[in-house]
């Protein structure tokens, strides 16, 4: 149950969400429910082919539908120098198509009218001609010597968008040969959608008298946006307002800057009227960034007793027909390199190959921090393939394997420093949860009786909290985050931070970490986010980066106030500065418990009565640049039984212990974890945007891409070990995508664990029934 | 079309296209916005609102369906300044983190408590299958429905 906001030193408590009040009363400010005086709304073609040329385009019909103020095509923006725009990731992306298609569903022209449903009704009368071409959908087809070019506009033409490559290929591949045990496995993450709630959208309000433009849009990093824009659409920077009001959900797929909105814009910009477009749940699925879509090979090593010797992965990454990702500058594959996670490899080698396909763009970091889900997940199953080759326990491999405590600060071998970490104790704590060794006790007596029960282990560590301005940027922008405080003469404060967030609970959480430093209530403390003319320059909520950054700078900024307020508070007690005390909420006298004053004091003195010669005043801003990364980590047990006659299986239970060291707000931080768990569940056994030959897109809505209901979603037990991190200013690491990235592998193992006496050793995701029944009816056991 | 509907206790009247969908008569034209727009299979239940005492997704019943016949939406839920049960035990179970399923999840369990005071967590789980939530994996909805089941039934008793 939630404690109130008025409770004191709030850091570590379920303090209620603040932004409760508004949510259950209906009262939330979504993009959509933003109504500007004379606005207009968009709506888009769309290519029903993968890949074809254009050969014409009549707009005639449409644009003469009364009601109809402008249709767009790609050669209209083309004049205008804006038929292509910057990805975040470095690429470039069409807005409009112009000459060719290259997926199915991709914007193709644009038409503004009254209302959305003329808007739809005037793009169904938009007449394209299309020639097809032959589609390559198969990742591994488009590196082949012979397949078409999809990106003509590319040099040299070539489907290969990058290679990256981390580690000693020839130490691994040496240490391999060396290898008592070696495994190989290919392990398929598919393409999946984060597919928020709300869908993307946004209104471009341009008043051509000022040259102003304010964009609302669902926007996870309003600040990375506004700049995009005054890159892409010529705006002065200043001239550009960018305000994302409540959003509801991201998990990725609001961070990109898609075609609907430049197409927006520019109507904007020609009509000198507001402009809205909003994507219908199928947009959102077929063209708005989808993730994953990863293809890894991995041979793992070991020494004949189960120790870990050389990792090695090969990687196709499909990222559709453009690269917008978002990765930042230096990582086109994301932070996959922390692929050897939890475990103390000597050496390791990984490459990825990126590649262009006829799908919608996209690779987008869906709750993970850029490519660290599909990096947990290969390593997770590898070491499950590696204990079952051994005829191992999965956890006694793990233990053996881990990096112990001692070596933190943890150099791995593909060049990162890990914070900190305990993962023994951290599993040690989900095998008593749940009672491990009575399972496995469980598990021998059916199995022989003929039943099928399996037990998943997966021990993750993820990095986030990008990142450090020597190694992380995005578009060359340094990838800090920022706060700005400021404390009211009252004693209230109201507090800016350059992140944006989407459910996570921000006003609340960031909140308690200031009133904490300042001795206030969370009550006292307003956070607001999301204006880009009011909140100070932040690169946004994604990557679990905002309590590691953000969070970050809202600790060290109050301590900046604290400090100031010391030397208020001495002028008040007139004593030294030096022999002033701070109790959490008070200032006092060395040694006077009972002489003090509190900061609302301080706050008032600060503007009334300051000590001669000190500028009035009680501020503080921020811009945090990290050290280093951090690295939350988990321990993942899931148990699964499966039913021999449907095919079926049940998670009978699941215990995630994290360990994200200090926790803010532990029931923000359970609400985070039983989230993130159903969205791995999902991708486990439900979730895929598949495609046919033609690149057709076989999962463009709600009843073919399954997200779990209330009934499916198993029932979560949680728990936690804190194990700090030593260079975040309050300890914290961040969890909002730990669940997502650790437990996937812990359902698939579980599931394999269970099959395994049918010599079952890998199955690739989504596990949907028909899979399982096949297993079964091959290995004649269906009932 | 001319319609009357009473909404939350209020008889309005529109003017709308045969074609118009419940749930954009009452956000665009009653400008209540707390009622949602997820999808466009009728699927995700964020346009759930009670017709009739029956819970409905609006995106999926005409306007003109509804005339005649009293709509309730999530703004009706707070009555002389008081939430409901299910409002404040959501927020108390941390059942919402975006909110934008939220007013449809409060609908469609207000509706599940009219007919059944005192669920299991399983008939609650049931009742908000047509209601999807991308954040919160359901745990903290299905206890905050059964926290305030057992409140309703304190004011009652
Ligand atoms: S909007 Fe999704 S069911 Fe109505
Ligand atoms: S709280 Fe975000 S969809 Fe339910």
């Amino acid at each position: 149950m939630a404690l109130e906001l008025s409770e004191p030193r709030p850091l570590g408590k379920p303090i209620r969400r603040k932004e409760d009040a508004r949510l259950i009363r209906g009262q939330g400010r979504y993009l959509d429910d933003i109504v500007l005086p004379g606005m207009l709304h968009l709506a888009l073609v769309r290519s029903p082919y993968a890949h074809a040329r254009i050969r014409r385009i009549d707009v005639q019909r449409a644009a003469a539908l009364p009601g109809v103020h402008l249709v767009l095509t790609g050669q209209d923006l083309a004049a205008a120098g804006l038929a292509w725009m910057p990805t975040l990731a470095g690429d470039r992306q069409m807005v409009l198509a112009v000459d060719k298609v290259l997926f199915q569903y991709q914007e193709v022209a644009a038409v503004v009218a009254e209302s959305r449903a003329l808007a739809e009704d005037a793009a169904a009368l938009v007449e394209v001609d299309y020639e097809p071409l032959p589609a390559v959908v198969d990742p591994y087809r488009a590196l082949e010597p012979g397949s078409p070019i999809l990106r003509e506009d590319r040099d040299p033409p070539s489907n290969r968008i990058f290679h990256w490559e981390a580690g000693d290929r020839a130490a691994t591949e040496a240490a391999l040969a060396r290898s008592a045990v070696v495994v190989r496995e290919t392990v398929r993450m598919p393409r999946v959608h984060p597919a928020p709630l709300e869908p993307c959208g946004c209104i471009a309000d341009y008043q051509r008298a000022t040259g102003r433009l304010t964009w609302y849009v669902t926007s996870q990093a309003p600040h990375a946006h506004r700049t995009v824009l005054a890159m892409v659409a010529g705006i002065p920077e200043h001239k550009i307002r960018v305000v994302s009001p409540d959003v509801g959900g991201g998990f990725g797929n609001k961070v990109p800057v898609f075609p609907g909105y430049v197409a927006a814009i520019v109507a904007a910009m020609r009509l000198n009227r507001p402009v809205k477009w909003v994507e219908t749940r199928t947009e959102n699925l077929t063209s708005t960034n989808f993730a994953r879509d990863y293809h890894m090979t991995v041979e793992i090593g070991a020494d004949a007793d189960g120790k870990v010797t050389a990792l090695k992965v090969s990687t196709i990454a499909d990222h559709g027909a453009f690269d917008a990702a978002a990765d930042p500058t230096r990582f086109p594959a994301g932070l996959f390199s922390i692929v050897t996670g939890s475990y103390d490899f000597p050496v390791a080698f990984a490459e990825v190959d990126g590649v262009y396909t006829n799908k919608a763009p996209g690779g987008v970091a869906y709750r993970c921090s850029f490519r660290v889900t599909e990096a947990s997940f290969l390593i997770e199953r590898a070491m499950q393939s590696l204990a079952l080759r051994l005829g191992m326990d999965p956890v006694a491999l793990r233990l053996k394997n881990f990096i112990p405590p001692e070596k933190f600060p943890y150099h791995s071998p593909l060049g990162w420093t890990y914070d900190s970490g305990n993962y023994r104790a951290t599993l040690e704590r989900a095998m008593e949860r749940i009672g491990y060794a009575a399972l496995r006790q469980e598990q021998a007596e059916r199995r022989a009786r003929g039943e099928l029960m399996g037990i998943g282990v997966s021990t993750f560590t993820e990095i986030v909290g990008a990142g450090p301005s020597h190694t992380f940027d995005i578009l060359g922008i340094k990838m800090f985050d920022s706060c700005e405080l400021r404390v009211h003469p009252t004693g209230k404060v109201l507090a800016r931070l350059g992140t944006r967030h989407q459910g996570q609970g921000h006003e609340t959480t960031f909140a308690q970490v200031i009133a904490e430093e300042l001795g206030l209530t969370a009550d006292d403390v307003l956070v607001e986010e999301g204006d880009t003319d009011t909140a100070p320059y932040g690169l946004g909520t994604y990557a679990s980066r905002s309590t590691p950054t953000a969070g970050a700078a809202a600790a060290v900024a109050a301590r900046r106030v604290r400090d100031k307020a010391r030397r208020i508070a001495a002028h008040l007690l007139e004593v030294a500065e030096d022999d002033v005390e701070w109790d959490g909420t008070r200032f006092h006298p060395a040694g006077t418990p009972a002489r003090g004053v509190t900061m609302a004091e301080v706050a008032l003195a600060a503007y009334t009565n300051p000590p001669p010669g000190m500028e009035p005043g009680l501020e503080g801003t921020v811009y945090y640049d990290p050290p280093n990364l951090t690295f939350p980590n988990g321990a993942y047990l899931c148990v699964v039984d499966i039913d021999k006659g449907t095919s079926q299986v049940h998670v009978r239970r699941f215990v995630a212990v994290d360990d994200c060291g200090t926790v803010i707000n532990p029931m923000v931080v359970e609400g985070q974890i039983h989230g993130g768990l159903t969205e791995g569940f999902a991708i486990a056994f439900l979730q895929e945007i598949a495609f046919d030959e033609q690149g057709n897109c076989l999962a463009p809505n709600f009843m073919e891409y399954l997200v779990p209901t209330a009934v499916e979603t198993p029932q979560w037990e949680t728990d936690r070990t804190v194990t700090p991190s030593p260079h975040h200013p309050i300890g914290a690491k961040g969890v909002g995508e730990s669940p997502n990235v650790g437990s996937p592998a812990a359902f698939v193992n579980a599931v394999i664990d269970a099959l395994a006496p049918l010599g079952v050793t890998h199955l690739d995701i989504p596990l949907y029934p028909w899979k399982i029944w096949e297993v079964l009816h091959e290995r004649g056991v269906a009932e | 079309m001319e319609i009357a509907v009473t909404v939350n206790g209020q008889l309005r009247r529109a003017d709308v296209e045969p074609r118009t969908l419940l749930v954009y008569l009452l956000r665009e034209t009653f400008g209540l916005t707390g009622t949602h727009v997820g999808c466009d299979t009728t699927h995700c239940g964020a346009c759930t609102v009670l017709l009739d005492e029956v819970p409905v997704k609006s995106c999926t019943v005409l306007a003109v369906q509804a005339d005649g016949s009293s709509v309730m939406t999530v703004e009706g839920l707070e009555t002389d300044g008081r939430l409901h049960p299910l409002q404040s035990a959501f927020s108390d179970h941390h059942g919402l983190q975006c909110g934008y399923c939220t007013p449809g999840m409060l609908m469609a369990a207000w509706a599940l408590l009219r007919e059944t005071p005192h669920p299991q967590p399983a008939e609650i789980r049931r009742a908000l299958s047509g209601n999807l939530c991308r954040c919160t994996g359901y745990q903290n909805i299905v206890e905050a429905v059964a926290d305030a089941a057992q409140r309703m039934a304190q004011e009652v008793g």
